[in-house]
């Protein structure tokens, strides 16, 4: 694979995790139980759409075909999105939705935190952007975590269960392919061992914290870099891309 | 919580730049102190307003009563004598 191509791939998985889960966030609006945090929660999903914007900006240059942002935000189906698993699954209640956070961003900080000190210039400013919106949203939901593990019988119990059903979606982050093993010798992308123990030491240390047990030995779910997606992306590309579908090139 | 339903108020202050004083900005309910912060700088900092936020639970601000106005402020109405009035400003000074 040419340091190019892992490139574009590279850039566009960044963007499809965002765009995704910016997606899934967007679906929470007017259901948060708070006023204080409908507006956190809004804050972080226009980050993360943001952000998409920024990964798929660079990947249509990368390209060069002559695509924009909205070719791939609104023109792929589901099997080409290439999003870890955790990020489309449903949000739950509140706290598996901070689960969720809380797992996936402890990584992708680390995963920004390695790209804003990486050789592709745009690629790292365009981390360093990012990595100080999201060490934002992870110390909000770390908060939450702490606050729901180490709270009630009802909300450590339910705080439980998500973290034992999401769990699985974890092991996927780690899962370097040629891809990442390009972006990281020619690019100088993140070593995915160093970041799995970093990540497994904050999710440890923020458990304790937690009064929560992290699952040990859990079989691992994958698949979504290779385009093999869980039922659920189907319908959130679906609706995320329905006006666009009905009205192509709409712009409002 | 206070009565079981609601998170305490807290009162937020907002610096806007460095050198100004912080200011009232508004309120935010919120469970704990920490969130209050976090509740605080997602609701009133969102467009760049700040760059220091201060916030304090309402029920800890001690404040003036308002039957309390005419003892309190209304003997500093006949005191014209503490403005800086009677000086005479010297021609061509602008910033003063």
């Amino acid at each position: 694979m040419s340091p190019e191509d892992a490139l574009l791939r590279y850039v566009l998985r960044l963007g499809d995790n965002a765009l995704v889960l910016g997606q899934r966030m967007t679906e929470r609006v007017t259901g948060e139980p708070e006023l204080e945090e409908e507006l956190a929660n809004a804050n972080f999903a226009l980050d993360y759409i943001g952000q998409a914007r920024l990964y798929y900006s660079y990947a249509a240059e990368l390209e060069g075909q002559g695509h924009d942002e909205d070719y791939f935000a609104y023109r792929r189906d589901s099997q080409a999105f290439r999003n870890f698993l955790i990020v489309e699954q449903p949000n739950g209640d509140f706290g598996n939705a901070i689960v969720r956070q809380v797992l996936f961003e402890t990584f992708y900080r680390l995963q920004l935190d390695a790209l804003s000190r990486c050789r592709d210039p745009r690629l790292a400013g365009i981390a360093a952007r990012g990595v100080k919106e999201i060490r934002y949203h992870l110390r909000h939901a770390s908060l939450w975590f702490v606050r729901l593990g180490d709270g009630t019988d009802e909300s450590h119990r339910r705080m439980a269960d998500s973290l034992a059903r999401l769990w699985r979606y974890t092991g996927e982050f780690f899962d370097g392919d040629a891809v990442d093993d390009v972006v990281r010798d020619t690019h100088g992308g993140p070593d995915l061992v160093s970041v799995e123990a970093e990540w497994h030491a904050e999710l440890e240390a923020l458990a304790v914290e937690a009064t929560l047990a992290l699952p040990q030995g859990a079989p691992m779910q994958s698949g979504a870099r290779d385009g093999r997606h869980s039922e659920h992306l189907g319908f959130l590309i679906a609706e995320m891309q329905h006006l666009h579908r009905a009205h192509p090139g709409v712009t409002w | 919580m206070v009565n079981g339903t609601e998170w305490p108020l807290y009162e937020v202050f907002i610096r806007s730049k460095a050198g100004l004083s912080h200011r009232h900005a508004g309120s935010v309910h919120a469970a704990d102190d920490q969130m209050a912060l976090d509740h605080a700088r997602d609701t009133y900092t969102r467009r760049m307003e700040g760059v220091s936020i201060w916030v304090v639970r309402s029920d800890r601000i001690v404040a003036s009563d308002p039957g309390e106005n005419a003892s309190f402020f209304e003997p500093a109405e006949d005191k014209i004598y503490r403005h800086p009035t009677f000086y005479e400003v010297p021609d061509g000074v602008e910033n003063l």
